[in-house]
């Protein structure tokens, strides 16, 4: 009996792993190319829940306000004092980022006060294209 | 022979043997340091800037009021979130230039209005338009 397992287990069926860097690689070229490092740390948020939401279409053209439950605002990691500046500040990237959406992640206990006031002013700049980022329902 | 040959002109060689290694590492960086998804989330177009009113009819406008208590308005009805979806399609069925309004109060808590406009985008509608809260 023993024999016989032992026979058997010194057949050598070998899986080729010439070509495992190669895939390796292409993997790790995935990675690279899909990976955006995480740039602002923002504020903690807790976003609501939506059904119907839809991935944005790129990262790269993206720049984000966030609105916490006490209802400071910060654009890219800059704290917006007074709301008129933010104009100023999304118009200066829309000029080099013609593309540019402005995603809100706006906590869901924050007041639409401040909400249709950074609207207004996004308005104002010209950055139309807005993104209300939510989280998907459970269940739904 | 090839590698006699090499030695014999004296061509030094950069070890490969721990190429794998050294990418399997990179690898593993990108795997953990990538976060696929995440920024999702409900697209919406602002209206242009400026005080353009745009005439509408008035029977193509519905206007839907949130107030600060979370309660919603459809035609000086009050009705559940849940509804809006139902009721917008059937709006949306017998006029297809409706545009819906949604006007909402200062104090209203954000994560309401969001689950209006899901409502409102479940139930396929595309002319959104957000006016300006009335001051309190």
């Amino acid at each position: 009996m023993a024999i016989k397992i032992e026979k058997k287990t010194k057949m050598k069926i070998g899986i080729p792993t010439a070509s495992m860097p190669d895939i390796i690689f292409q993997l790790l070229i995935f990675f690279m190319v899909s990976t955006v490092l995480r740039e602002y740390q923002g504020l903690k948020v807790s976003l609501p829940e939506a059904s119907r939401i839809e991935k944005l279409p790129t990262k790269r053209h993206v720049t984000t306000i966030w609105v916490d439950r006490f209802n400071n605002a910060v654009i890219d990691d800059v704290s917006i004092k007074k709301i008129t500046d933010l104009r100023g500040m999304v118009y200066n990237k829309l000029v080099v980022d013609p593309q540019l959406i402005v995603s809100l992640r706006v906590d869901e206990r924050a007041d639409m006060g401040i909400v249709t006031d950074i609207q207004q002013e996004l308005r104002k700049a010209q950055a139309l294209r807005i993104n209300y980022s939510a989280l998907p329902t459970h269940g739904g | 022979m090839a590698m006699k040959r090499n030695r014999e002109r004296g061509e030094p060689e950069i070890p490969s043997a721990s190429l794998p290694d050294i990418v399997f590492q990179l690898l593993i960086f990108f795997l953990v340091t990538t976060t696929i998804d995440v920024d999702k989330g409900l697209d919406l177009v602002l209206p242009p800037p400026g005080d353009v009113q745009i005439e509408l009819a008035k029977k193509n406008i519905t206007n839907i009021l949130i107030n600060d208590a979370g309660q919603i308005l459809i035609d000086e009805e009050i009705i559940p979130v849940e509804e809006v979806d139902n009721i917008v399609r059937n709006k949306l069925l017998e006029n297809d230039k409706l545009v819906v309004s949604v006007k909402t109060a200062r104090k209203t808590k954000y994560d309401i209005y969001i689950k209006v406009i899901d409502q409102l985008k479940r139930a396929g509608a595309t002319r959104i338009s957000l006016a300006e809260p009335e001051e309190a």
